[in-house]
């Protein structure tokens, strides 16, 4: 999308705004009786589409749809869109081998609205046709593709495809650096690191494993990283505290969920200055990712209730909202 | 014709033209913005439609500062300029307008694109965003003034 067509896509996106939902209807939401009552409180807010009835899976894939074709609508440079795509896009391919290797059609594993899409991932994976893939994902899913057929053991596919698309992140980090994007590829990647060394630190990985899931980034030492998390609880609490990441061992200490709510959060934190940017692709973004933030928080949200949390359980986890 | 008409016509010119493009610049932008809100709220069309057009002022001004001007050097009427000083006076003269004509236009559209993006969110503030692009207005009209005395106490 050229520069000059960025004042009319980011009035869109102004106006679009005002239907994001805010941190007091998600709190408002948490209160609510049960599953159905929230679902019920999403349909007044507009959520969902003609074929997607109350069926909260169908809802939210409805509003995943209605993201992406906004953002293919509005012209957003497709390069951009693959780089907000790269989560959806890594994960497809997981789903499409583990697909392939358990012989089982599971098509509500994938996302639909980002390429490459369920049908391209099988055709891809059954061909060997890797270079038919993007670019950052050929080798991921060739070694990966290999490894669980070899060894039929999905974490370690599950460890060469994630470490695969926070490398991409950290290039695209690289190359967008200066703005939205890179910001926020590069928060990603750094906190995704950190979610990755928590698991390990709990789940007794070796050092060896982590130096095969952690992705180097410019914001964090992950090779300190990796060192810390194999010596102990409060040498990791520590060494993020030192690094800048304070809250984020804070959240370590209090529980898991108030851990992942602080991944969330910092993430969204990035995407706030865009709210008072008038001409560049940033509020584009911004606006995209609060979308899959608000998406996500609500998913918590539907399973939580339909769970039977407790509602102080489900304040701990749901995010802070773009809106 | 003489060297001071040369300067004189020149000066009238560059009010129109300087001030002219700062102006489309501006309603150019804030209209770009005004109909990326009207494609999702219509109703909204006349809110933008007002924030798209200051910036469109500083044109206007432009295009009086120089009528004044070709009727007072022999073009419209008024006495045709013989002598190179007073030609350069009128140029310098329009010179105020011009300039921050093109200046201002440029900064006032960026604003109106701002003030459209708040009135797109929040349709209730109306009123304060138009506030934010007429304060650069002040600047133009000040040029517009100083401009008009200069030109018509020439001579």
């Amino acid at each position: 999308m050229s520069e000059k067509n960025y004042f009319f896509a980011v009035a869109r996106i102004r106006v679009r705004e005002k239907y994001l939902l805010t941190d007091s209807d998600i709190s408002q939401m948490a209160g609510l009786p049960d599953e159905k009552s929230v679902v019920s409180y999403l349909l007044d807010k507009g959520w969902g589409d003609a074929g997607s009835g109350e069926d909260p899976t169908k809802i939210l894939a409805a509003e995943e749809k209605k993201v992406s074709s906004l953002m293919r609508e509005l012209k957003v440079d497709p390069k951009i869109f693959e780089v907000l795509s790269y989560p959806q896009s890594f994960h497809n391919l997981k789903a499409g081998i583990k697909e392939i290797c358990a012989s089982e059609k599971s098509p509500a594993a994938f996302y639909e609205s980002v390429s490459p899409t369920r049908a391209e991932i099988l055709g891809i994976l059954m061909e060997k046709d890797y270079k038919a893939l993007p670019s950052a994902m050929q080798a991921a899913a060739e070694k990966a593709y290999d490894t669980m057929l070899k060894t039929r053991d999905g974490q370690k596919t599950d460890v060469i495809i994630d470490r695969a698309c926070l490398d991409a992140m950290e290039e695209a980090a690289k190359k967008y650096r200066g703005s939205l994007l890179g910001e926020y590829e590069e928060s990603t990647v750094a906190v995704t690191d950190i979610q990755i060394a928590v698991r390990a630190l709990r789940t007794r990985k070796d050092r060896a494993f982590l130096e095969a899931a952690l992705a180097p980034c410019q914001s964090l030492d992950v090779k300190a990283l990796a060192r810390t998390a194999s010596e102990g609880e409060e040498a990791f609490y520590d060494f993020l505290a030192d690094h800048g990441f304070g809250e984020a061992a804070d959240a370590l200490r209090a529980s898991s969920a108030a851990f992942d709510r602080w991944c969330d959060n910092s993430r969204i934190r990035t995407l706030l200055p865009e709210k008072r940017n008038p001409g560049t692709s940033g509020p584009l973004v911004a606006y995209y990712l609060g979308r899959m933030n608000e998406i996500k928080t609500v998913r918590i949200l539907i399973t939580a209730k339909a769970n039977h949390f407790p509602e102080e359980a489900i304040r701990e986890r749901v995010r802070e909202m773009y809106g | 014709m003489s060297l001071g008409m040369v300067f004189a016509l020149t000066g009238a010119v560059l009010s129109t033209a300087m001030a002219g493009i700062g102006s489309a610049w501006g309603v150019g932008r804030a209209g770009q913005a005004a109909a990326g809100v009207v494609a999702e709220d219509p109703d909204s069309f006349a809110r933008v439609l007002l924030l798209q057009l200051l910036p469109g002022t500083q044109g206007i001004y432009g295009l009086l500062v120089t009528f004044i001007t070709l009727s007072r050097i022999g073009i419209l009427g008024g006495t045709p300029v013989t002598d190179t000083h007073t030609g350069l006076l009128y140029l310098l003269a329009c010179l105020p307008i011009a300039v921050v004509g093109l200046v201002s236009a440029y900064h006032q559209g960026m604003c109106s694109v701002a003030s459209i993006g708040l009135v797109a969110k929040k349709p209730d503030q109306f009123g304060r965003a138009m506030i934010f692009p007429a304060m650069v207005e002040t600047y133009a009209i000040l040029a517009l003034l100083i401009s008009i005395l200069c030109i018509t106490n020439i001579g």
